[in-house]
């Protein structure tokens, strides 16, 4: 379903021809593992080949984490075997895992942001010398040899802190390499990463690997665990579900393994008519963000925009949510023009935005989901007094718990305590409680199950059909093809297409996100 | 070179020192003689030597600690009596002092680590219990006539010239402390492991722990450190002053950590360097030298040291804005890149 590419043909050979499958780097047998009273891992099953990729894919909460933390020792299982190059470990502990070869290359990246990135890669291999003075040559030939290894150009005198994403995650798998490394387990490696930094990513790996090393993968990606591996194992509930070689398996299959479920999407329909103009955005301009995007969206229309990361589709969300105000161009909602310079403007024009990351931008953690539900319209739970009404607050959050299903114990519990799915029905009730008219949604189902994805969309189906218009962003193909009226293909800054979805299939889609500006030249070239 | 240059705090400080220092030599030409200057350095050497440990505080952190003022009260009051009862050398006063204000520095250090409390609020505890425990038994009386050896040794220079008004002068060994004492930081910030770690803990504590840091030592470490420097500061002071006033020092806690952070050390910890903390006191010193020299009512000194930190924060927090807006966030088509 979801096309190959990015992989040349004869990496698929040698990926094909590694596995011998006498040489087990890693066997474990019947691990479990109980936190309190929950079991995270009930008696799982899972080995490494010598230079193999092995992509661990799983939902959250299904006991991914617990895996990796359990092969890099820093938790203990309890119960089960672990065999590592043929010897037993009753236990495995941080240091032995170490010593052996293993080596984590964490979401974080575990990264020190004030220091150059010469020093960064030396630091384990400095820390473990135990020397008392520092040898600046030494700090950067270790350095230098590491991104040699990877071939990789950095300027090893920039702070970490200054560099992208991506080639932060090279500076902590060229620390990993500083030692002798026999397994590399690289956690959610691509979820901040561009087409081509993944691209770059994968050429590193596919490099490891041919070199002997085992590489453990672990991601909710399907597309890249496609492209990547040579084995994959599923995790659900805390059981392995399978592991199967790449060739036995496709898109669909992981979902529906993955799931327990198979996934169904129904197409959105939307109103017959959108009936008037409900925003209309003309020539909006960001120096470094965007250029020239112009569009309108109609009450109760579902807006998908979609593009690579790194396209401007957030940057332009920022900017009609005034959190990054645009420098040019106009925006009538209404009928009525209106200037967003900051996000006081955006929400007196009845604009709401659910951020992409909600842990950071849409959510206070360690606050109870009664306080996460009200800040936007906690002015209209005032009683006579100016005070809060404390009766009118507790119906209005009972109110929203139940009409999203939030899954929650009591209104006064900590939402970090909540899973992925009902957390983002949190943010999702705060602005629905402020009724809002317009309603920005940033990749609302990243890192939710397929339970609570299929609720998020009932409830944004359900709003747009009350009259609210909704733009989701998202770079889902699937879940903007499924329920949007239209969709917006962003690239490079710039608008480039504008898709009725009823056209279209998600194939389609995808490959026109997926080109380059100069491709998509040639073709309307030849057309010609 | 000259780009990196100028992201530098400690650019613009000295940009802001030498601009300071023309204005007021044009005003008044004694600014710029070396017996004002090394008089400059012998004055300002307590707080020197006390805002190295600082340094090391916020580079581990960035919560200061505001304990150090009353650990050197203490320690001096301490010293000043046992030299009385028990007479000695300057050797061992300086060793009990350190001793002491090592003992204080860890137990600030321990309660830090134990308690995961931000250093300011743990060190605000402690140093009410130290100065007052100090008051309890003190009484609050000043000890007017201290062992003579201090002012010997607070008369030690190095070199000897004569003055405008006929007075030798020379650099003072007090000086040359302070100096020594921005040596040997700088030595273990740059170029020694636990240095090294200091900003790395700073930077990112739980990727300290990963690669393997020990981070409890390393933060016991600095809290000896700036306990060590408090009883060297406490010396220097008695030589300075030349009897113990038991809240004379404790009060400057502020000064120091300002111009600390004017140096370019920050909030969050991991950042701060030697020679930036140094210019902040030398700011700090020239500002209140140029009001004298210019005839201006020291009671503006506060004002005028608050107006520079306001100031130089504006400045920094300019740069950064300015920065984020010229961030390239999408390389938008068809666009100039400047």
């Amino acid at each position: 379903m979801v096309p190959h590419f990015g992989v040349e043909p004869q990496q698929i050979q040698i990926r094909t021809g590694c596995c011998d499958s006498m040489s087990k780097f890693l066997q474990m047998v019947n691990i479990q593992k109980n936190y309190g009273g929950v079991k995270a891992l009930k008696g799982v099953d899972f080995s490494i080949d010598q230079a193999e990729i092995h992509c661990l894919i799983g939902e959250n909460g299904s006991g991914k984490s617990t895996l990796i933390k359990i092969i890099s020792g820093d938790v203990q299982p309890d119960g089960g075997e672990i065999q590592i190059e043929g010897r037993h470990y009753p236990r495995l502990r941080q240091i032995d895992s170490l010593n052996l070869g293993i080596r984590v290359i964490y979401q974080d990246f575990a990264l020190f942001p004030n220091l150059t990135v010469a020093e960064n890669i030396a630091y384990s291999q400095l820390v473990e010398k135990g020397d008392r003075l520092v040898n600046w040559q030494e700090i950067h030939e270790i350095a230098k040899a590491a991104t040699e290894k990877i071939q990789i150009n950095l300027d090893l005198h920039e702070l970490v802190g200054n560099l992208s994403v991506a080639n932060q995650q090279m500076v902590a798998i060229c620390r990993a390499l500083t030692k002798d490394v026999r397994l590399l387990i690289l956690d959610e490696p691509t979820s901040a990463l561009s087409k081509v930094e993944i691209d770059q990513q994968f050429k590193v790996v596919f490099d490891l690997q041919s070199k002997g090393i085992s590489i453990m993968f672990v991601s909710h990606k399907l597309n890249e665990v496609l492209q990547i591996a040579h084995k994959v194992s599923i995790l659900r509930d805390g059981e392995m579900i399978a592991t199967l070689p790449r060739e036995e398996v496709d898109n669909d299959k992981l979902i529906q393994l993955m799931s327990g479920r198979k996934i169904t999407y129904t197409r959105y329909k939307g109103p017959e008519t959108t009936n008037g103009k409900l925003l209309e955005v003309k020539g909006l301009t960001k120096k470094n963000n965007f250029a020239d995007v112009s569009f309108s969206l109609g009450r109760g229309e579902i807006l998908g925009i979609t593009g690579l990361l790194g396209s401007g589709r957030t940057e332009l969300a920022l900017a009609l949510y005034g959190i990054a105000p645009a420098d040019r161009g106009s925006v009538v909602i209404d009928g009525k023009p209106v200037t967003i310079h900051s996000v006081q403007d955006a929400v007196r024009a009845g604009i709401g935005y659910v951020p992409e990351d909600r842990l950071t931008q849409g959510l206070v953690m360690k606050k109870s989901v009664r306080e996460n539900v009200v800040p936007i319209v906690i002015d209209q739970l005032r009683n006579k007094l100016g005070l809060l009404d404390n009766g009118e607050w507790r119906q209005t959050v009972d109110h929203w718990i139940d009409e999203l299903g939030i899954k929650v114990a009591h209104r006064d519990v900590e939402v970090r305590t909540l899973s992925g799915g009902n957390q983002q029905k949190v943010v999702l009730s705060k602005w629905l409680a402020s009724k809002p008219k317009i309603l920005i949604l940033d990749n609302p189902t990243a890192g939710v199950d397929v339970a609570a994805k299929s609720s998020i969309y009932e409830v944004v189906r359900n709003m747009a059909e009350q009259g609210v218009g909704v733009i989701l962003i998202s770079d889902e193909i699937p879940e903007v093809v499924n329920n949007c009226n239209r969709i917006l293909i962003m690239r490079n800054g710039r608008l480039v297409e504008h898709l009725e979805t009823q056209d279209v299939t998600e194939e389609e889609v995808q490959n026109l996100v997926e080109m380059t500006g100069t491709q998509q030249q040639q073709i309307s070239g030849e057309l010609r | 070179m000259m780009k990196k240059l100028t992201k530098q705090t400690e650019f613009y400080l000295a940009l802001l020192i030498i601009a300071l220092s023309i204005f007021i030599t044009l005003n008044n030409p004694r600014f710029l003689t070396t017996e004002n200057i090394f008089g400059l350095l012998r004055s300002f050497s307590v707080m020197g030597i006390m805002s190295v440990g600082v340094l090391f505080v916020l580079i581990l952190g960035g919560s200061p600690d505001v304990s150090f003022t009353a650990i050197a009260q203490v320690v001096q009051y301490i010293v000043v009596i046992l030299t009385l009862n028990y007479g000695g050398n300057i050797f061992l006063a300086f060793l009990v002092a350190c001793a002491l204000g090592v003992l204080m520095g860890l137990l600030n250090g321990f309660l830090v680590h134990k308690f995961k409390v931000p250093t300011i609020i743990i060190t605000i505890a402690t140093s009410n219990i130290y100065f007052g425990l100090l008051y309890v038994f003190s009484k609050g009386e000043v000890i007017f006539v201290i062992h003579p050896m201090f002012r010997e040794f607070g008369q030690l220079a190095i070199g000897s010239w004569v003055g405008q008004h006929g007075t030798p002068y020379g650099l003072s060994l007090l000086a040359i402390i302070w100096l020594l004492t921005l040596v040997a930081g700088w030595f273990i910030l740059r170029r020694t492991q636990i240095g090294r770690n200091i900003y790395a803990i700073g930077g990112n504590e739980i990727a300290a722990e990963r690669v393997g840091i020990n981070v409890f030592k390393t933060r016991m470490f600095v809290f000896g450190v700036i306990g060590f420097l408090s009883g060297v500061a406490a010396i220097v002071h008695a030589a300075i002053v030349q009897s113990a006033i038991p809240n004379i020092i404790v009060g400057q806690e502020m000064n120091v950590i300002a111009a600390v952070f004017l140096g370019g050390a920050g909030v969050f910890g991991g950042k701060g360097t030697i020679i930036g903390t140094f210019l902040g006191i030398l700011l700090l010193a020239i500002v209140s030298n140029g009001l004298t020299l210019l005839g201006i009512s020291t009671y503006w000194y506060n004002v005028l040291i608050g107006a520079v930190i306001v100031v130089s924060i504006t400045i920094s927090a300019i740069q950064q804005i300015r920065q984020e807006k010229t961030r390239v966030r999408v390389q938008v088509e068809g666009e100039v890149t400047a």
